[in-house]
């Protein structure tokens, strides 16, 4: 079962899902750790190249995940009213932060008209400089967006855990597996 | 009293300062820079500049060592040729520019060392350390302009320790010194 169905999350938007995580917390992680790094750390040139290049990548997916949400069914959402509509905002937020974590980011490294390279394989072209004193500014924002999504992911995962364990329904299952319509 | 008048009268033709003429850096025509060099691993010269500074300075040919000069540098300027590179030189590992946003040189003592060369002595200031350094400096040229203005141009060098001024990030041990090169024009007030 790839697609979504109003019960469930199919394979792939389950896959992606699990791949994104993955991502945001590795390149939170790598992110926090890199901006440290002492100049003759053998990591020095490596890990930006990784955290820009795996960044590129999770923005096209993202993007690609997003359309897959808005033209597949969303499975019904579970519980309280207020419950359902909060979890909606965050959702909503999640995305929203992801967007500008990638367009924060981007704007660092683009601000001198330097593309970004993505593992060597292809050049994302740089615009320039947009704003003044754009790589200062859109690296205080990456900053402190990047500190905002690891919150918002925290919330986001106790949310899921109070679902399966206290309202005992299948929100983090359907997220793990598809469930089957009977 | 006519004592005192004649006494004031010579005490102002004595002055050094008196035939000296007050110049002001040409920062609209830019042309006046303030560049830097520091050894990248010990194997090449990486240069930048600040583009964002102001300056002025008193100069007497017949009297060179009663000049006078101030420049103030705005240390966010900073440009490398390399936005990534200029965001982490901006940033508390370099210059710290949000809490230091200023860098200034003002001399205190100049001397004339002859074939328009110039002992230049002063006090620079840089993340938020004052230092006296001495800059050596040499006249490159003065005259009229062909826009009915006077202009009179240096050239200037010294190499600061940065550790000397709290920058300690470690660059390797070739790049401990950055060197500063000061090429200023000044147009007549």
């Amino acid at each position: 079962m790839i697609k979504n169905t109003t019960i469930s999350y199919g394979w792939l938007s389950i896959s992606m899902h699990w791949l994104s995580a993955l991502a945001v917390i590795g390149l939170f992680a790598v992110g926090f750790w890199m901006v440290d790094l002492n100049y003759y750390s053998e990591w020095y040139r490596t890990a930006p190249h990784y955290h820009k290049s795996i960044g590129i990548l999770l923005a096209l997916l993202t993007l690609f995940r997003l359309v897959w949400k808005l033209t597949q069914p969303t499975p019904r959402s579970l519980g309280k009213p207020l419950e359902k509509k909060s979890a909606k905002f965050a959702h909503g937020l999640i995305y929203l932060l992801m967007f500008s974590l990638f367009t924060s980011g981007y704007l660092i490294s683009t601000a001198d008209g330097r593309g970004i390279d993505v593992f060597n394989w292809f050049t994302v072209p740089g615009l320039g400089e947009l704003f003044p004193e754009q790589e200062d500014l859109a690296g205080q924002i990456h900053e402190w967006i990047a500190y905002s999504l690891i919150g918002l992911a925290i919330l986001h995962a106790f949310a899921a855990l109070k679902h399966h364990v206290i309202d005992k329904d299948n929100t983090l299952k359907r997220m793990i597996k598809p469930i089957e319509e009977k | 009293m006519k004592k005192t008048l004649i006494a004031a009268g010579f005490a102002i033709l004595l002055s050094p300062l008196a035939n000296a003429a007050d110049y002001v850096l040409d920062i609209k025509g830019a042309h006046a820079f303030v560049n830097f060099k520091i050894k990248h691993l010990g194997y090449s010269w990486l240069t930048g500049r600040f583009n964002d500074f102001d300056g002025k300075f008193s100069y007497d040919p017949s009297n060179p060592s009663a000049s006078q000069i101030t420049v103030n540098i705005e240390t966010k300027s900073i440009d490398s040729n390399h936005a990534e590179r200029d965001k982490h030189l901006r940033g508390k590992d370099f210059l710290n520019v949000s809490k230091f946003p200023n860098s200034s040189f003002v001399s205190t003592k100049i001397e004339d060392l002859g074939n328009d060369k110039l002992k230049v002595m002063g006090n620079f200031t840089l993340h938020g350390v004052t230092k006296p350094i001495v800059i050596d400096a040499v006249k490159i040229g003065e005259g009229d302009d062909p826009w009915g203005g006077y202009r009179a141009g240096f050239s200037g060098t010294t190499r600061i320790a940065l550790a000397d001024y709290g920058i300690t990030y470690n660059l390797g041990p070739a790049s401990t010194h950055v060197d500063l090169e000061l090429h200023i024009e000044g147009i007549k007030q």
